[in-house]
C-alpha cells in the first residue's frame, strides 16, 4: 500500500514530463525549441528542489553548478578542430580531449557534484539569511571566474560549435533522470533525515541526525543534477556566461516558488507552468497571432509577468500552486488503486 | 613592501576617488541596515528604488527643469514607491520567514527592473543636472572631486542624524523596541505600523539621496542602474554586521572603498577578478564571524539553524 502511493508520487511528475515531450512532437520546429527548453528547466528546478525543498535552506548559487556543468560538457564535446577559434587560450589537456555526447553529460554531473561538495564543505554550516547571501556570493564568484578565465573555457565568447544533441528525447530523458533521482532521494533515509532537519533542526539533532552532513549530501546531489541540466543546456543552445547568471537564477527560483517549494510535484508543475507562460510571452515579444488579432508585447514583458506572478503567489499562496504537496489524486481513485494492489 | 609602496604612493588619486564611492555605499548601507533592523527584511529591491529616483532626475533634466524640481520629484517618486512596496508586498508577507521575504524582494527587484526596461528602453537616459559637482578641488596635485566630499559628508550626516533619531527620540525608541522583539513591543503599546512606516519613509529618503549622489558619479541611467552597487552593498552590510546600524554602515563604506581602490589600483587583468575577491571575503566573514567584522564579540549572531 505504501509502495503504491509512493509509485504515484513518482508517476505524476514523470507522466507530466512525458506528456510535455509528446506535445513537443506535434508542434512546429520553432515551438519545439520552447518545449525542449521547458524540459531542461524541469531538470534545473528539480535539482534546486532536491536541496532547497528538502532542507528548507535557501540557495541562490545553484545556477553556478548549471554553469559549471555547461562548461564541462561544452568544452569536452566541442570538436577539436573548432576549439582554437572559440577558445584560443584553453589549457593543453582540455584542448586535446574530446568526448562524445553521453560521456560529456556524465562528466558534467560528476564535476558538478565535486564542485558542490567543495563549496558545500564550508557553506553548509550556514542557514537562513547567511546561507542566502553566501550562496549568492558563490554565484558571483563562479560567474566572474568563468567569464574571464580563458584557460578553462570561452570566457566572454559563446559556446558555438558544440554538437546540438539535446533534442526532445535527450531533454526528456534528462528530466526523467533528475525526477527519478530526486524521488529515490526523498524516499531514502537520508532524504527523510534532511526533511526532519527542515521541520525542526534541534529535534532532528537530538535524535542523532547530523544537520551539516545531511545538508552537504543533498547539496552535492543537487549540484550533480544541476550540472547535468547545464550539460543538456549547452547541447541545446550556444550559451555564454551571461545567460547562466542572475536572470536564470531568478526564473528558476520563481518556478520552484510558484510550483511549491516542498514537493517534487510542485517543482515539476512550477517549471512547466512558468516555462509555458514564459515561452508564450517570448513568442509574443516577436508578435504572435491569437484569435485573428496580433499580440505584440515589447521586450521585457516576460520578466515583468513572471516577477508579478511570483510576488502574487508568494502573497496569496505562500506554499505554491501545489500547496507544496505531492499530487493529491481524487480520493476514490486512490482507494480503488490501493485496494487493487494491496490485496 | 615596494609593491605596497608604489601601490599606495603612486595613487592618492585612487584613494580620493575610493573615498567618494565608499561614502555613497555607506549611505546605501544605512538604508538597507535600517530596514533590516526594524523589519528583519533584506531588501534586494533597494537598488531599484535608487534606479527609480535616478530616472526621475533624468526625466527632469531632459525637460530642462530647475535642479531643485528634479530633486523634489526624485524624493517624491522614491518615497511613494517605497511606501507602495511596503504596502503591497512586504506587509502581507510580514509573518513569513526571512528567506521567503528575501525571495520576495528578489522578485520585486526583477519586476521593477523589467518595468523600467519596458518603459524607458535599454539605452539609458542622462541625468546631469548636478554635474558641476564632478569638478575637482586640487590639493597637492591630487584632484578631489567635490562629489566625494559631499558624499562623505552626507553619509556621515545621515548616520549621525539616524543615531540621534534612534537613540534620543520616542519614535527611535519604538523602532529599537520593535527591532528587538516585535510582538512584545506591540503588547507594550508600540504602534507597530507607525514604526514600520517611519522606517520605510526614512529608508526611502536615503534611497532618494543615494540616487542624487549616484547620478553625479554615473550620469547615464539604465534599467540596471544601481543593481551591481546594491549587491555589493548587501555584501558589505553582511560583512560589517547586519544587526547594528553603525557596523553595517562601516561595512558598506569598507566594501565601497575596497571596490573603488582596488578597481583603480590593480591592473585590468587582476581587477577583473575583483568581485570574486570581495565575495570570497564576505563568505569568509560569514563563516568566521557571522555577527560581522565591526561588531564586538558577544553580540547576537546572525540567526543560525
Amino acid at each position: 500500500m505504501r509502495h503504491t502511493r509512493a509509485a504515484l508520487e513518482l508517476l505524476a511528475p514523470a507522466v507530466l514530463v512525458v506528456a510535455v515531450a509528446l506535445f513537443g512532437t506535434l508542434v512546429s520546429a520553432s515551438t519545439e525549441t520552447y518545449v525542449i527548453t521547458t524540459l531542461v528547466n524541469v531538470a534545473i528546478v528539480v535539482a534546486l528542489y532536491v536541496f532547497i525543498g528538502n532542507s528548507g535552506v535557501l540557495s541562490f548559487g545553484h545556477i553556478s553548478f548549471v554553469a559549471v556543468g555547461a562548461w564541462t560538457a561544452g568544452i569536452l564535446s566541442m570538436p577539436r578542430s573548432e576549439k582554437p577559434a572559440i577558445m584560443p587560450n584553453l589549457a593543453g589537456f582540455l584542448r586535446d580531449t574530446t568526448v562524445g555526447n553521453v560521456p560529456s553529460l556524465a562528466l558534467a554531473a560528476a564535476v558538478g557534484a565535486v564542485f558542490a561538495l567543495i563549496v558545500g564543505l564550508p557553506l553548509m554550516r550556514l542557514s537562513g539569511l547567511a546561507a542566502g547571501i553566501a550562496t549568492f556570493g558563490v554565484l558571483e564568484i563562479t560567474h566572474n571566474v568563468l567569464r574571464y578565465w580563458e584557460k578553462i573555457g570561452p570566457g566572454l565568447n559563446t559556446f558555438s560549435a558544440v554538437p546540438e544533441t539535446t533534442g526532445l528525447l535527450q531533454a526528456a530523458v534528462g528530466a526523467l533522470i533528475a525526477i527519478a533521482v530526486a524521488f529515490l532521494y526523498q524516499r531514502s533515509r537520508y532524504g527523510r533525515m534532511l526533511r526532519a532537519t527542515r521541520e525542526d533542526a534541534a529535534a532532528a539533532r537530538a535524535v542523532g541526525v547530523s544537520v551539516y552532513g545531511q545538508r552537504l549530501l543533498a547539496f552535492a546531489l543537487s549540484g550533480a543534477l544541476a550540472a547535468l541540466a547545464g550539460g543538456l543546456y549547452v547541447h541545446l543552445l550556444p550559451v555564454n556566461a551571461e545567460e547562466l547568471y542572475l536572470d536564470l537564477t531568478f526564473i528558476t527560483l520563481a518556478m520552484l516558488v510558484i510550483g511549491g517549494v516542498t514537493s517534487l510535484w510542485g517543482a515539476v508543475v512550477g517549471a512547466v507552468v512558468v516555462s509555458a507562460v514564459d515561452s508564450f510571452l517570448a513568442e509574443a515579444e516577436n508578435g504572435v497571432h491569437v484569435l485573428g488579432g496580433t499580440l505584440d508585447f515589447p521586450a521585457g514583458t516576460r520578466i515583468v509577468v513572471v516577477g508579478a506572478l511570483m510576488a502574487f503567489v508568494l502573497i496569496v499562496r505562500p506554499s505554491g500552486l501545489t500547496g507544496g504537496r505531492e499530487l493529491p489524486l481524487p480520493k476514490a481513485l486512490v482507494r480503488s488503486l490501493l485496494t487493487k494492489f494491496s490485496a | 613592501m615596494t609593491v605596497v609602496a608604489t601601490f599606495l604612493g603612486a595613487d592618492w588619486q585612487t584613494v580620493a576617488d575610493a573615498f567618494g564611492l565608499g561614502g555613497i555605499y555607506a549611505l546605501m548601507a544605512v538604508g538597507i541596515g535600517l530596514v533590516f533592523g526594524v523589519l528583519r527584511l533584506v531588501n534586494f529591491a533597494y537598488g531599484q528604488l535608487v534606479m527609480a529616483g535616478a530616472y526621475s532626475l533624468a526625466f527632469a533634466y531632459e525637460r530642462g527643469w530647475p535642479v531643485w524640481v528634479g530633486i523634489l520629484l526624485c524624493f517624491g517618486v522614491v518615497i511613494v514607491l517605497s511606501a507602495a512596496m511596503d504596502w503591497v508586498v512586504f506587509r502581507p508577507l510580514r509573518s513569513q520567514s526571512p528567506a521567503v521575504m528575501l525571495v520576495a524582494t528578489f522578485a520585486v527587484a526583477f519586476l521593477l527592473q523589467s518595468i523600467a526596461l519596458l518603459w524607458f528602453k535599454p539605452l539609458g537616459k542622462v541625468a546631469a543636472s548636478l554635474s558641476s559637482l564632478n569638478q575637482p578641488w586640487t590639493i597637492g596635485g591630487v584632484d578631489i572631486r567635490k562629489i566625494s566630499v559631499v558624499a562623505i559628508l552626507v553619509a556621515a550626516g545621515c548616520l549621525v542624524a539616524l543615531v540621534v533619531l534612534l537613540g534620543r527620540t520616542s519614535v527611535g525608541l519604538h523602532m529599537r523596541a520593535a527591532a528587538l522583539d516585535f510582538r512584545t513591543a506591540r503588547l507594550l503599546g508600540v504602534r507597530a505600523n507607525r514604526v514600520i512606516s517611519a522606517a520605510v519613509l526614512v529608508s526611502g529618503l536615503l534611497a532618494a539621496t543615494v540616487a542624487v549622489l549616484l547620478t553625479v558619479q554615473t550620469p547615464l541611467v539604465t534599467p540596471d542602474f544601481a543593481l551591481r552597487d546594491t549587491i555589493l552593498v548587501l555584501a558589505g552590510v553582511v560583512l560589517g554586521g547586519m544587526n547594528r546600524l553603525v557596523p553595517a554602515t562601516l561595512g558598506g563604506f569598507a566594501i565601497g572603498f575596497a571596490a573603488g581602490f582596488l578597481g583603480g589600483a590593480l591592473p585590468t587583468d587582476q581587477s577583473q577578478y575583483l568581485p570574486s575577491f570581495l565575495f570570497a571575503a564576505v563568505i569568509l566573514v560569514l563563516l568566521i564571524r557571522p555577527a560581522g567584522l565591526f561588531t564586538r564579540s558577544g553580540q547576537q549572531a546572525v540567526e543560525r539553524v
